[in-house]
């Protein structure tokens, strides 16, 4: 039923140019893959927290945005990768109110609450790869599971 | 926020003055170098102007993130140094479902469900904060 089309993509991330069409691919592979109106929301909105961190924190890289399908759902799986210092210490950045710079430290924790998963990897020196991933939420129904 | 990349960037958004109040339609995607000159546009038109409030129109605004959440607080802030108050209008239930998710409540701002009703605050509120007697605007 959904395609792949117009969801996959690699997208540079060099400039606040560049937030805005990730936003834009983020919200129309998410309505292609059947995401409701809050939901589209909720991912574009992390997508340009992460986004923006990884122009702003890690100094420019990259966002790939995967299709991903499981036992008949329909998810979306962002992983946002720059080369850039890396996060020493990542329980402190992603506790709330936590800035390295002068934003307000809501991007990253509040990103991770926006989504279902959340993954971060990062070393110092090396760059940082966050990865999000959102399934679109299925009718209600007895799950067969194995 | 780093100033690393405020390049100008196309992009700029009007602000028209009705009476005692600016009023500022934001749509779309905005670019960040977009909102921070939004920002200097409101500081500078309050003080040449004297106006008293500043309505944002977001209705037609589909995400708001912490950068722009940032910006909508900081004129809120410079508004009121300047003597003017501040009413954020119309924002989608989607995107206040998202912002209470994100963590930003935004404490500072003035909200209103509709632009009608944003006006009908400022209107309300402004006299009370108006001294006696023109102010120093041409007559
Ligand atoms: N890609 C990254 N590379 C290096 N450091 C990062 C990266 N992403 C986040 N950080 C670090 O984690 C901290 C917290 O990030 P978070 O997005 O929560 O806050 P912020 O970007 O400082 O402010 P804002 O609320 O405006 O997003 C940052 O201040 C920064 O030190
Ligand atoms: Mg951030």
């Amino acid at each position: 039923m959904h395609t792949a089309a117009g969801v996959e993509a690699c997208l540079p991330i060099r400039s606040d140019m560049d937030l805005v069409w990730v936003r834009q691919h983020v919200r129309q592979a998410a309505a292609r893959l059947g995401f409701g109106l809050v939901e589209q929301t909720k991912l574009v909105t992390a997508a340009s927290e992460l986004a923006r961190n990884t122009l702003v924190h890690g100094g420019g890289g990259q966002m790939e945005a995967t299709h991903l399908s499981s036992g008949g759902a329909q998810g979306l799986r962002l992983a946002f990768t720059d080369e850039g210092p890396g996060i020493a210490d990542l329980d402190q950045a992603l506790s709330d109110g936590y800035t390295s710079g002068d934003g307000l430290g809501m991007g990253l924790s509040g990103a991770r609450r926006l989504v279902h998963d959340f993954d971060i990897e990062s070393t110092p020196g090396d760059g940082t790869t966050v990865r999000v991933t959102c399934w679109v939420a299925q009718p209600p129904r007895p799950r067969e599971e194995a | 926020m780093s100033d690393a990349y405020s390049r100008p960037v196309p992009g700029h958004v009007p602000v028209l003055r009705l009476g005692d109040v600016l009023l500022v339609t934001l749509q779309g995607d905005l670019h960040d170098s977009t909102a921070q000159q939004l920002q200097q546009d409101l500081a500078e038109t309050i003080s040449r102007t004297g106006v008293h409030g500043v309505l944002i129109d977001i209705s037609g605004v589909e995400i708001v993130d912490s950068f722009l959440g940032r910006v909508l607080a900081e004129i809120a802030a410079q508004a009121k140094l300047l003597a003017a108050r501040t009413v954020v209008a119309g924002m989608r239930p989607a995107v206040a479902i998202t912002l209470a998710e994100l963590g930003l409540t935004l404490p500072g701002l003035t909200t209103a469900l509709s632009t009608e009703a944003g006006m009908e605050l400022l209107s309300q509120q402004t006299p009370a904060y108006r001294p006696r007697g023109p102010r120093q605007e041409s007559p």
